[in-house]
């Protein structure tokens, strides 16, 4: 189908933009990269009176190291973070989940911050940022404001963020040294939406013991949720398939209303977050275990 | 057409776009795609319709060198942008080394699909000259065929590269 007709601004000033986003409120629909928000316009599931493009604001395509974080404009095209050096170097699991994101052809347009801001449940920077504690730096009427992660996703496709407010920018806490990661998720076809997938990062003490884990799961809820049982468990342990099995079970235990459709059932989603789970900490372990040899 | 300001939202807009080298300019209402934009303005209707939410792959186009999904990108966000089409490939009246490897290794049959292929291949080539089966697989993973089975498309992909290394050594 085609989108349904809408008024379109393409301001070039950020303040312009707010002043629009001011004025039309929530009759008002924010584009950055488009590639899920035009879907959602062909298809006439979308029907804002205002397209607001953010493409024509200038300084808002960067990665850059800020101290421990590493720092992505808004609307940073994903195939520049697939190509960044400093992201691969700086933060390997953005990196790395960068490249399950659909095709190149959606990567060239689609954005970090729109990607976060249409908070699909199934998408890998959602759950990135949530596996990180990343922080979103967000523009609004009353000047700016930082969001951490874990207080951005609210609900499908909902998230903290005021309709008259802007994501400017997002810090990735950089990968500390010695520590392991795994990004993992199961679809159907390359470049499918997940069925459901784990982001894993952890960190080993100098006597080869757990000092930390973190583990995000999504595709398995309204919005990715961090596994916190199973991150206790791990805690102060020596890695090891029996604790990794634990932990997993602990993992599929946190889902606890995972979608139903047509691509899997509920209960074969929270069996892959269980398996998910246990090869992501199976891998990250070695990661980190690499990382302290060399 | 009233002047465009940054600040003023509007029903139509003005586009200005290169395509394949030839400029145009016309106005067209913000909610027209850039497929649209190219086949129903422009007359360039090798770009192809498929699926019309940016899955199946066959109306790519390169905007600014980049492969994208024209029926997810307004004509208006091209506003000024270099764009690329099938249309653009052939030089001097012949076939462009992508498209004859598609006609050598039977890379297609209908041929519905291939534009939006051959596109997607135009890009990958310009930054991987030699590029491997994985590096195949993940550039043409977002194209979908439904005849060929995509064995002969990867063969075709080969031979265009090793066909424009040898264009490229021996100039």
């Amino acid at each position: 189908m085609k989108p349904p007709p809408f008024e379109y601004a393409a301001p070039t000033t950020l303040e312009d933009a707010l002043a629009l986003l001011r004025e039309h409120g929530g009759d008002a629909k924010v584009l950055a990269g488009g590639q899920s928000l035009v879907p959602l316009l062909n298809m006439r599931l979308a029907r804002p009176a205002v397209i607001v493009d953010l493409n024509r604001l200038p300084g808002l395509d960067y990665v850059r190291q800020v101290d421990g974080w590493l720092a992505i404009g808004a609307m940073t095209r994903q195939r520049a973070i697939e190509r960044s050096d400093l992201a691969r170097e700086r933060q390997p699991l953005l990196h790395a989940a960068t490249r399950l994101i659909a095709h190149p052809q959606i990567r060239n347009r689609g954005t970090v911050g729109g990607s976060l801001a249409h908070a699909d449940p199934a998408a890998e920077y959602p759950a990135v940022a949530l596996a990180l504690d990343a922080e979103l730096r967000v523009a609004g009427p009353a000047g700016e404001r930082a969001i951490p992660a874990r207080n951005f996703f609210q609900t499908y496709l909902t998230t903290a963020l005021d309709v008259t407010e802007i994501v400017t920018e997002v810090r990735f806490p950089t990968l500390p040294q010695g520590a392991g990661w795994s990004f993992l998720e199961l679809s159907r076809r390359h470049g499918d939406f997940a069925l459901a997938g784990a982001a894993v990062t952890l960190s080993l003490s100098s006597s080869g013991m757990l000092d930390g884990a973190r583990i995000a799961l999504f595709g398995v809820g309204a919005t990715p949720l961090r596994a916190t049982a199973a991150e206790a468990l791990l805690t102060g342990e020596t890695p090891g398939d029996a604790l990794f099995t634990h932990a997993a079970q602990a993992a599929r235990d946190a889902v606890e209303e995972p979608l139903s459709d047509v691509h899997a059932s509920a209960e074969y989603r929270r069996h892959l977050a269980g398996v998910l789970t246990r090869r992501a900490l199976t891998e990250a372990a070695a990661r980190a275990r690499g990382g302290r040899a060399a | 057409m009233t002047a465009q300001t940054s600040r003023q939202a509007a029903r139509t807009r003005q586009v200005r776009v290169t395509v394949n080298g030839r400029q145009y300019e016309a106005t067209v209402e913000a909610r027209t795609t850039l497929v649209d934009f190219l086949r129903a303005h422009l007359g360039l209707t090798g770009t192809h319709v498929g699926c019309e939410h940016g899955v199946c792959g066959a109306c790519t186009v390169l905007v600014d060198g980049a492969a994208a999904r024209s029926c997810i990108m307004l004509a208006v966000q091209a506003d000024g942008a270099e764009l690329t089409t099938v249309e653009g490939l052939s030089r001097d009246g012949e076939l462009h080394p992508i498209q004859q490897a598609f006609i050598d290794r039977h890379g297609l049959q209908c041929g519905f699909c291939t534009p939006g292929f051959l596109m997607s291949v135009c890009e990958l080539l310009q930054h991987d000259a030699d590029p491997d089966d994985e590096a195949i697989a993940d550039a043409l993973g977002g194209n979908i065929c439904r005849c060929t089975g995509y064995q002969q498309i990867v063969e075709s992909v080969r031979l265009a590269a090793a066909k424009l290394r040898e264009e490229g050594g021996s100039s």
